[in-house]
């Protein structure tokens, strides 16, 4: 079912782009030896050239050009050997040259596709227009003070990765689906941490209406939305602002707009008229980045394997359900937890065990799979616990309670706790014997037909035996004693 | 090509540079003169041709990523008009 908009004049189809910026992860920045890292003293981490005093020349940083390679590479891209950097030229505080650095005319990267996976499961493909790679900005700081803007340079010059998607995004869910899927392949391949809280990843969204059939309407772009689901809302509001003005008579004006999650909605940013008029021309300070076939061949020998390789493998090497597979690999670090756990285990069993109480003790406790208690070799103990029948299922999910409180081992806590499953027939016999004898008249009633009584049985005998019992041999011996 | 008043005044504002009414006429003869050398060269038929991006044909060199640069902070702020702590300050700036 495609996602539309009602309005008075019928259905609308919402369409889509996002320009995404996605920080590169390097020791140092694009085109100086400052150090890229997040987090400093203000303006500590500023070189002559990211604060462009005269005569500075600017030289490429190789990991960064690798970064950019690799993430296109990960996006299915074509990989362009001959790019060339420009200058974009506006003026701000916290821009130091008066122009970024950037690619304009013939970016490192060309058109690739991602697949996304929406909701209900369904896939779809969403084109990638090219990636370049960019200066970074400045930080301004506009709350320190009444009349003064504070400026912090540590940014400035760090690498961009600009990824700019074709306009094939239909609905707010699919923007989500995208930007979550194009985070996941950056984190995997390691080259941008995707982390939107700190600004490493911020997305500009582009937004037009039209009716079904009808060629691209004029669109709006909403700058720097930081959230996946700030985004998914600017998406809905910019549309509904649209088919008002439509529906009025009016016209849509392409501008730049802001989207305000506090009143979910967009407004226009007071932008002179010449805003967008950036003159780029070649930078003359920087010769055209060739790149060898060698190079690009290196980089994508080593290449990890990606979300979607890595779901294809788990369903057919685990058999586990593609939803299950796609959970699981949300994340390399969960990926590799799950590997280690299932590997001469029951692939199925160790997945239940990660999705379910490892999953719910992890948001209990605000902890990450890298900081939990819980290891996955540990884990992997517990669940050889219940398969040599140490324990049965219910005590394993008590020693997985302690598992999370002490991260201690499970053999140790079966031990100390006296939790080791009961097989002595002789003494399941005896617990047995003593609650049917207890229980005569249920046991006249069972005899007389009532069969579901037998889980009463049941309970009653794990009950006398602390939940130790084997629950295979319980049931068992009160098959023997009943019959 | 030629330019008018109007745009001599518009791409002064854009390179924030002060141009009195006097000057436009001066900058714009001197620009359209300019611009006419252009289109001499518009006449030249290049079909075929690849662009020459620079006057060598060389590629860029690329440094490897290491931090070499130490922390600078009070050189590049004693250059800096004003500052408060270790930022620059600048007259407000918002959106």
């Amino acid at each position: 079912m495609a996602y539309t908009l009602e309005g008075e004049t019928g259905s609308w189809e919402v369409v889509c782009g996002l320009e995404v910026h996605a920080q590169v992860i390097s020791k140092s920045k694009l085109f100086s030896g400052a150090s890229a890292e997040y987090g400093a003293e203000p303006n500590s981490q500023v070189s002559l050239v990211d604060a462009a005093f005269p005569g500075m020349l600017p030289v490429i940083n190789r990991e960064c050009v690798a970064q950019a390679v690799r993430t296109g590479l990960g996006l299915n891209a074509q990989i362009n050997l001959w790019s060339r950097f420009d200058r974009k030229n506006y003026f701000y505080a916290d821009l130091p040259q008066g122009y970024q650095i950037s690619q304009f005319a013939h970016p490192v990267v060309g058109e690739g596709k991602v697949e996304v996976t929406l909701p209900d499961g369904s896939t779809k493909e969403i084109g990638i227009t090219r990636l370049h790679l960019e200066q970074d900005a400045g930080k301004s700081l506009h709350d320190q003070d009444p009349t003064k803007s504070f400026i912090d340079l540590n940014r400035s010059g760090v690498a961009l990765m600009e990824i700019v998607s074709e306009p094939d995004i239909r609905s707010p869910e699919e923007a989500g689906a995208y930007l979550t899927k194009l985070r996941q392949i950056l984190r995997y391949l390691g080259t941008c941490d995707g982390n939107m809280d700190e600004g490493s990843m911020r997305a500009d969204v582009n937004v037009s209406v039209r009716k079904a059939g009808e060629a691209f309407r004029t669109r709006c772009e909403i700058k720097n939305v930081n959230s996946i689901r700030f985004v998914m809302q600017a998406v809905e509001a910019e549309a509904k602002r649209q088919i008002g003005i439509w529906e009025a008579g009016g016209e849509v004006v392409q501008e730049t707009r802001l989207f305000d999650p506090s009143k979910n909605e967009t407004r226009s940013m007071r932008s002179k008229e010449d805003a967008h008029d950036y003159r780029y021309f070649p930078d003359p300070d920087l010769l055209p980045l060739v790149l060898t076939q060698d190079f690009v061949d290196g980089l994508k020998t080593h290449l990890p394997e990606l979300p979607d390789a890595k779901t294809a493998r788990f369903v057919r090497e685990y058999g586990l359900s593609a939803y299950d597979a796609r959970i699981l690999v949300m994340e390399q670090a969960t990926a590799d937890f799950y590997e280690t756990l299932a590997k001469g285990r029951d692939a199925k069993m160790a997945a239940n065990w990660m999705m379910g109480d490892f999953f719910a003790a992890l948001n209990r406790t605000s902890t990450t799979i890298e900081t939990s208690p819980v290891s996955a070799a540990n884990l992997g103990a517990l669940i050889d616990l219940i398969a040599d029948n140490t324990i049965n299922g219910r005590i394993a999910k008590e020693v997985f309670e302690a598992m999370v409180e002490t991260g201690d081992h499970p053999a140790d806590i079966v031990e100390k706790k006296g939790l080791r499953q009961v097989t002595d027939t002789g003494a399941i016999d005896a617990a047995v014997g003593a609650v049917l004898t207890a229980n005569a008249d249920k046991v006249a009633q069972y005899k007389a037909g009532q069969e579901k009584l037998f889980g009463f049985f049941v309970g009653q005998v794990m009950k006398a035996m602390a939940g130790k019992g084997n629950p295979a041999l319980v049931n068992e011996a009160l098959k023997k004693k009943l019959a | 090509m030629s330019l008018d008043p109007a745009a001599i005044r518009r791409i002064a504002r854009l390179a924030r540079i002060r141009v009195d009414d006097a000057q436009v006429q001066q900058m714009q003869g001197e620009l359209n003169t300019i611009l006419g050398w252009i289109d001499q060269l518009n006449e030249v038929d290049v079909t075929g041709i690849e662009p020459l991006t620079g006057g060598a044909t060389m590629a860029m060199r690329l440094r490897e990523d290491a931090v070499t640069v130490p922390d600078l902070t009070e050189a590049v702020l004693s250059n800096a008009p004003d500052r408060d702590g270790p930022f620059y300050t600048v007259p407000k700036v918002v959106e």
